[in-house]
């Protein structure tokens, strides 16, 4: 074999801490090593040429580049030798950037140890061969699950680029938090005016099926081909012939019904469709009032029900959808802001959220739209908002910024003064964080225009005084302690990570980071894209965001999986498990282990029962080599001889009659 | 009988007698048996801690220490700042060069993990709720009581571990099995202005005046107590608080012992009644006719 070797400095990122220079003159001197060189950036264009160059001039056959990551230039590097004419797999790559020179700050050492991994891969390279990729169709379908603002606008992208989708959504409408608002920063426009013409471009779309009411219960498969099982929770409905007229939710008797859309402000009836503009506008029974369903006795909605589509009897319903990509869009949920008894752990009825104030603010809401407390329905005068409930606090373990808070707060003071002109608003806050465009001069409006009082400090406590609450806290500008009476407190809960997402991201081999949030494949410059092929992330599920970002992050999952599925074919990894049929006992471990059912049983011509691998199924993750009893199953790339040969380069063997070869 | 090493405290000795007292009494009536520390001292209370962390901290220890020589690990005593006192000194002698320091300015040094606890928590958590109940000869029947515990008994909560440090609920619930009716007081773990009667007694009327008039405003017929500097701010210092913010208030303020003591039948003298500045008196009228009209 004749192997070059490139070092590559990365500027002075790897070339600060390592004399590369050292490292070319040992490489030069390992096995089959024929040409050793460094150069300034290897990923750079002239970087590239110079591989190509050297392949050509020296008649290499094996390439090994030491830089960054494999996770960040493998993909660059074997395109280049590619384009030389070598197979990509002729193509090792040592990372001595992440796994050394940032890591220490002794030159020597440093030098040593990037030479050693460079022999590592020199000899695993000694090893490689050829493989080539198998390719395979993929169902032109996405899935998008969650039908908040970022699901609806990835979903509406994939279907005017020619993709079915379908859209899964828990809730009995789609919508999300944003159907929920009243208007939105910084325009104030109204949200359901902006929204509600998408939500209906959903219902219509003939590309597009939506599953409300259902949850992802199962997915298997891979990139272009997954199966994915969908769990359609009884509405004791039919909704195929249901025409949403809501003469059930009119008579229906039971009314204390608990009211999810209002943020439980108000009640409904045991049978309901959440709000004037949902999306299917469908009525459903919530079987836990439904005086039929508890107590068998009622059954006025069956009664008045003109097309008869009642049906107390209705299950679960388990659907199997096959797609070939899948976008998460599951949102996110509020801070549970209990958690701080100073706030008065829900004694006090005039402390609400403010996604409960949204609805107070909001025309479909509870109280028409009029500003009414919930203790005595009066219409407040001093409103007290309490910003960073539940964020930048390390105490609850949520110390991460939600982002939009300091915004929406600002946008509900506007919104107190011009439902109220007499009233006045008061805001504790920490730091205004107003980055987007126009923000900034928003909260600015908030404070010189609409004459909201900003007191840059935390609350310590609220207390009743007669039918007012006392809010005591720090004026840290001042120096002094403050106490405002407040008709009305509105705390604006932080941002987290939604109940279901951990349990989801293990259905979808997503990884959720501490807090739950879903982890990007790459923070800057792999944002919608997730460590599992064809899963892309949007909104809130990875993270605070705004509504335009949402909607930006929406179209840019869609646009990934509309640049997937464009593809007629795509090509699977040769570096999966291989059995070796003559070493296989057919004891089947590897198919009971495999967590991608990648392996099945067959029986060769004698009869005998073998292990075979479905090639693309198999994610290439090893766990059926180190199972199986007889060695019969190897990874391709990833050989015992490979591996063994890259631990025998650091950790040479002491005795020389034995050989790992 | 339940054996507790017992702690009084300066305060148990002579401003706050009758909480000494009344605690005595009830403990017996309980079967918890206190032991008193012989030849305990001060626990350095507010003075000590401000000038010398290790001084303190040595105060407290030896009386740690004397617990340990009874050969018990639980010490208890019914006021919070000597608890706090306790508590602190406990938790700073577990790092062994603290511990070094400390012990250097002791005769005998304290070597084993002794627990403070308040005497309120020990009722709460030896004595079977069950027992209190069934003891009760004379209901509180009719009587609305705000239960106000103070800024330092729960808190800080890492040092205090009992009860919610914002929203306490123990007398709460003490008061409730005895028959009383309790407020939801808004101000439990406000500050009454603690030492300051000394040398800003404006401070104290003002923050004292507060928690008066929030108790005024639910319309209690008194204060229950469990600090003796609490109980001495609202009750001896009422005059005063009157005279500064031209108010008549006329609110008992007890301790929760005497209370308790009352219930369980417990003879009025040795409840130190009598020590109270505002008289008790309207209270148990109260009490008596409800009774008779039951």
């Amino acid at each position: 074999m004749r192997i070059g070797v490139f070092i590559c400095h990365c500027g002075s990122n790897i070339a600060g801490t390592v004399d590369c220079e050292s490292v070319v003159e040992i490489a030069a001197g390992f096995p089959e090593v024929v040409y050793a060189t460094d150069s300034m950036y290897t990923c750079s264009e002239p970087g590239q040429e110079g591989i190509i160059t050297a392949i050509h001039e020296h008649n290499l056959d094996g390439v090994v580049v030491a830089s960054c990551s494999p996770r960040m230039h493998e993909p660059t590097f074997r395109r280049a030798v590619e384009r030389a004419g070598l197979n990509r797999y002729m193509f090792e790559m040592a990372n001595i950037r992440e796994h050394v020179s940032w890591i220490g700050k002794d030159k020597a050492h440093n030098t040593n140890k990037a030479a050693d991994l460079v022999l590592m891969a020199v000899e695993k390279l000694r090893r490689n061969r050829p493989l080539v990729a198998k390719s395979f169709t993929t169902v032109k379908k996405v899935l998008v699950i969650g039908g908040g603002v970022a699901g609806i606008q990835a979903a509406l992208d994939c279907a005017d680029g020619g993709l079915d989708v379908v859209m899964v959504e828990r809730e009995q409408s789609i919508g999300g938090k944003m159907a929920k608002l009243d208007k939105t920063f910084p325009t104030i426009d109204c949200s359901s005016c902006v929204l509600g013409p998408k939500m209906v471009d959903i219902a219509q779309h003939e590309k597009i099926s939506l599953y409300a009411c259902s949850e992802v219960e199962s997915v298997s498969g891979y990139v272009g081909n997954f199966s994915v099982t969908i769990r359609r929770k009884a509405t004791y409905v039919d909704w195929t012939t249901c025409t949403g007229c809501g003469l059930c939710t009119e008579k229906c008797p039971s009314k204390r019904s608990p009211d999810p859309f209002n943020e439980f402000l108000g009640t409904t009836t045991a049978i309901n469709i959440p709000f004037p503009q949902a999306i299917p506008k469908k009525a459903a029974i919530n079987p836990d009032t439904c005086m039929k369903l508890q107590k068998g006795k009622c059954g006025i909605c069956a009664k008045v029900c003109p097309v008869g589509c009642i049906d107390y009897e209705q299950q679960d319903e388990l659907v199997t959808v096959e797609v070939g990509a899948i976008v998460v869009a599951t949102g996110y949920d509020l801070f549970d802001w209990h958690k701080y008894p100073q706030y008065g752990e829900g004694r006090y009825p005039d402390v609400i959220t403010s996604l409960q104030y949204e609805r107070l603010l909001s025309a479909s809401g509870p109280t028409g739209g009029h500003i009414k407390r919930p203790s005595d329905g009066k219409e407040p005068k001093n409103v007290v908002f309490i910003q960073c409930v539940g964020s930048r606090d390390r105490s609850v373990d949520r110390p991460y910024c939600s982002g939009f808070c300091c915004m929406y707060t600002a946008k509900q003071a506007i919104l107190t003064k011009d439902h109220i002109p007499d009233s006045q608003s008061f805001v504790f806050y920490m730091d205004i964080r107003a980055p987007g465009k126009g923000y900034d001069e928003f909260t600015r409006r908030a404070m010189e225009e609409y004459g909201a009082q900003y007191v840059r400090g935390r609350v310590a406590m609220i207390y009743p005084h007669g039918d007012q609450l006392i809010v005591r806290g720090a004026d840290t500008l001042a120096g002094t302690q403050v106490e405002v009476p407040a008709d009305l407190v509105v705390l604006a809960t932080g941002v987290e990570a939604s109940q279901g997402a951990v349990k989801l991201g293990e259905t979808l081999r997503v990884v959720p980071d501490q807090f739950g949030f879903f982890v990007e494949s790459h923070p800057k410059l792999k944002p919608v894209e997730t460590n599992t092929a064809g899963v892309y992330l949007a909104g809130a599920c990875q993270g605070p965001k705004d509504i335009p970002t949402s909607v930006g992050q929406g179209s840019a999952a869609a646009a990934k999986a509309l640049g997937l599925l464009s593809k007629e074919q795509l090509e699977s990894d040769p570096a999966v498990s291989k059995v070796n049929v003559n070493r296989c006992v057919g004891c089947q471990k590897c198919i009971d282990t495999c967590p991608f059912g990648a392996i099945k049983a067959v029986t060769d011509r004698m009869g005998r029962l073998k292990a075979e691998v479905i090639e693309t199924v198999c994610q290439g993750c090893g766990i059926c080599t180190v199972t199986c009893p007889q060695g019969a199953i190897q990874l391709e790339h990833f050989t015992d001889n490979q591996i063994l040969a890259e631990v025998n380069a650091l950790c040479p063997p002491k005795m020389n009659n034995v050989s790992f070869e | 009988m339940a054996k507790i090493a017992y702690y009084p405290g300066c305060s148990g000795q002579s401003t706050s007698v009758e909480y000494d007292l009344s605690t005595r009494a009830v403990c017996r009536e309980l079967g918890l048996e206190l032991v008193d520390l012989e030849d305990w001292s001060c626990c350095g209370s507010t003075p000590a801690h401000t000038v010398n962390h290790v001084l303190s901290a040595a105060l407290s220890a030896r009386n740690l220490a004397l617990t340990e020589q009874l050969g018990m690990d639980l010490v208890t005593t019914p006021c919070p700042s000597c608890l706090s006192n306790l508590r602190t000194a406990a938790h700073k002698m577990e790092d062994a060069d603290f511990r070094a320091k400390a012990n250097a300015l002791l005769d005998t040094p304290c070597t084993k993990q002794v627990t403070a606890q308040s005497v309120l928590q020990v009722i709460m958590e030896q004595v079977d709720p069950e027992l209190i109940r069934a003891k009760v000869v004379k209901p509180l029947t009719g009587l609305k009581l705000a239960c106000y515990y103070g800024c330092i008994m729960n808190r800080p909560p890492a040092l205090m571990q009992f009860d919610n440090h914002e929203h306490p609920m123990v007398m709460d619930n003490l008061m409730t099995m005895l028959g009383a009716e309790v407020v939801p007081y808004p101000l439990k773990v406000e500050c009454c202005g603690a030492s300051f009667g000394v040398p800003r007694v404006d401070i104290v009327t003002k923050l004292a005046g507060k928690l008066l008039d929030a108790g005024r405003e639910l319309d209690v017929d008194a204060f229950v107590t469990a600090c003796p500097l609490c109980q001495m701010n609202l009750d001896m210092r009422q005059g005063q608080i009157n005279s500064a913010l031209q108010e008549k208030f006329r609110i008992p303020v007890f301790y929760y012992t005497q209370l308790l003591g009352y219930a369980l039948g417990i003879d009025r003298k040795e409840l130190g009644l009598k020590k109270l500045c505002v008289n008790p008196k309207p209270v148990f009228n109260k009490l008596k006719e409800t009774a008779q009209a039951s």
